[in-house]
């Protein structure tokens, strides 16, 4: 899948920058994406103008998504079909992402920038626009196996179906 | 092998005699927190149930706490509707550990479980809030989740993949000095590990300084280890824990301390030489941009906000008041004071502290978060600088993008209040 970068953020970037505290009181899914990085104007009004295609990429280098709970920071960027390329993550934002199907890359030594045009298989990124390729971390085996169920949601039916045949 | 605490919480939780680091684990969950976003909670565990044919009944109500703080008094009608929607949901449930907007049993999601009892040592507590890690202070392993998780919790009362987390062991000995405090302990922690440097991991927390420090000085510490990343502190209980549950908390059943074994194995062990600490503050705009304070003396201050489920607790304003009582807050500058519960609220009263701060200039706030996540109650002007015992200062988080916020103790908070510049508490105010 070919895939281009839409916005390239650095360290910590936390749940206050995706998706202001200000807006927790939306939680609808079907809501919460006009709030997507609301105090970067610009990317938010991109992204509200429908100017970004889905399965854009955010390049981001370490501990993307530090700070809050709030699954609205994963919610909105679902909303818009982005793929979140980073270093690393932070723990909740990560288990958010995939309760939710947002997908979440861990690609320890990506390097990109804004309008590089990306190549993402299951092992590796491959940076076309400067001819380089990174291989892609494996998620927690107890991450992926809820992504392959379709979501938390259909993992916890599962269960609970299970739990009641019992 | 030895095991450290939270390994023995999650063999304990999973009916197993010993799991190790990366185990992947359900453990069956002991109190299950949630504040407003209870509200998002409830549509996702509705969600859950769809086309089961099963009736959509939480696992075991009287496991489930459920807390206004996050907006109270409502800010807004949609506020105020997720907050209806809640009652109504608490009410058909017969979720009894609810706690409303009332001044005999509100206050701040992590302040209302200790001060209630409802945390224990050993327990598996998980809460739709990622400060959450508070209540290992009470040597729970205590840790924040999402709303989807959490109806997933609601749902069948275990959390689902879990993986064991490596611990990091950080043994602070010796005795703080004056106007040193919990707070400063923390922040120099995290500017040591960095705002990644636990992620993914646990911070046990050793040492003479934590077996003399009380309950509300070791629920700041692990208030803000998640500021590290860490997904959980953790202090093993002991005699305080135990005398601030029967106590403070009334708790009358038994209780039953786990602690690690000696051999248990760390992946990182800090050690924090207490009396060679200062105060510390956490510059803008990143938690671990952490300096002593008299490295930032003289930064003009606008709004000075003492509070929050960091550092809102009885002690935390005695220490304002004893250096406010008689001053007042400098011209220009404004502060802001936000109890941690009612029960803390009404015993500063009663104390008189909260007189001092009125005499002083500064406003008394109703308990809640406040401010503290930039929704309501005390937004900042562009280019205005927050002073703040609060726990992040991630760009806008107090509601505006172009405005700085400063972690610091209560001693400095005051101190620097009545300065209206930031000043070292150490050096005393003229």
């Amino acid at each position: 899948m070919k895939s281009k970068v839409v916005i390239k953020l650095g360290d910590d970037i936390s749940t206050d920058a995706i998706y202001p505290g200000r807006y927790m009181a939306t939680v609808l899914p079907t809501e919460t994406p006009m709030y997507a990085f609301m105090d970067y104007k610009e990317f938010n009004s991109k992204l509200v103008n429908k100017q970004v295609p889905a399965n854009s990429v955010i390049v981001a280098n370490n501990n993307f998504g530090c700070g809050s709970s709030r699954e609205q920071a994963a919610s909105t960027l679902k909303g818009w079909e982005l793929i979140i390329v980073a270093r690393n993550f932070a723990r909740i934002f990560l288990q958010n992402s995939c309760n939710l199907g947002l997908r979440t890359i861990i690609c320890p030594d990506i390097e990109a920038n804004e309008n590089d045009e990306l190549e993402i298989t299951d092992t590796e990124i491959v940076n076309l626009t400067i001819g380089k390729k990174f291989a892609i971390e494996p998620l927690p085996k107890a991450r992926q196996a809820i992504i392959d169920a379709g979501g938390l949601i259909a993992y916890t039916r599962k269960k609970l179906m299970e739990k009641n045949a019992a | 092998m030895g095991m450290t605490i939270v390994e023995k919480i999650l063999a304990r939780a999973t009916g197993q005699t010993s799991v190790k680091v990366g185990d992947v684990v359900e453990p069956a969950v002991d109190l299950a927190m949630s504040h407003e976003n209870g509200a998002l909670v409830i549509n996702q565990f509705l969600e859950v149930y769809k086309g089961t044919g099963l009736e959509p009944n939480v696992w075991d109500p009287s496991k489930i706490a459920i807390i206004f703080d996050h907006r109270v008094p409502a800010e807004s009608a949609k506020t105020a509707t997720n907050q209806k929607k809640i009652r109504e949901f608490v009410a058909a449930q017969g979720i009894k550990k609810f706690h409303d907007i009332r001044s005999d049993e509100g206050g701040i999601c992590h302040q209302i479980l200790p001060e209630n009892g409802y945390v224990r040592p050993g327990y598996v507590v998980v809460g739709t809030d990622s400060h959450t890690t508070s209540h290992g202070a009470l040597g729970a392993f205590s840790f924040g989740i999402g709303a989807t998780e959490m109806a997933s919790v609601w749902a069948l009362g275990n959390v689902l993949n879990v993986e064991v987390p490596g611990t990091i062991k950080v043994v602070i000995n010796g005795d703080l000095s004056p106007f040193v405090s919990p707070k400063d302990i923390i922040l120099h922690l995290i500017g040591k590990l960095s705002a990644q440097g636990a992620n993914f991991k646990v911070i046990e927390f050793h040492g003479t300084a934590i077996r003399k420090m009380s309950t509300s000085g070791r629920l700041t510490l692990c208030n803000m280890s998640v500021e590290a990343g860490a997904t959980s502190g953790i202090v093993p209980g002991d005699e305080e824990t135990l005398r601030y549950l029967r106590e403070e908390a009334h708790v009358k059943e038994n209780i039953e301390t786990i602690l690690p074994d000696k051999d248990a194995v760390y992946e990182q062990v800090v050690e924090i030489d207490a009396p060679t600490l200062s105060p510390m503050i956490a510059c803008p705009h990143t938690v671990d941009n952490v300096k002593s304070v008299d490295k930032v003396l003289g930064i003009k201050v606008n709004q000075i906000v003492i509070g929050s489920c960091t550092n809102g607790r009885l002690d935390d304003l005695e220490i304002a008041a004893n250096i406010l009582r008689g001053k007042k807050v400098a011209k220009d500058t404004r502060m802001l004071i936000f109890p941690a519960s009612w029960k803390i609220y009404k015993e500063a009263m009663g104390l008189g502290y909260l007189l001092d701060f009125v005499n002083a200039g500064a406003i008394v706030m109703n308990p809640g978060c406040g401010c503290c996540l930039g929704v309501h109650q005390g937004a900042l002007g562009d280019n205005e600088v927050s002073l703040s015992t609060t726990n992040r200062n991630f760009k806008g988080r107090q509601g505006n993008a172009n405005s700085d916020v400063y972690l610091c103790s209560p001693a400095v908070a005051a101190t620097s209040a009545i300065t209206g510049v930031i000043s070292d508490p150490t050096k005393g105010v003229n």
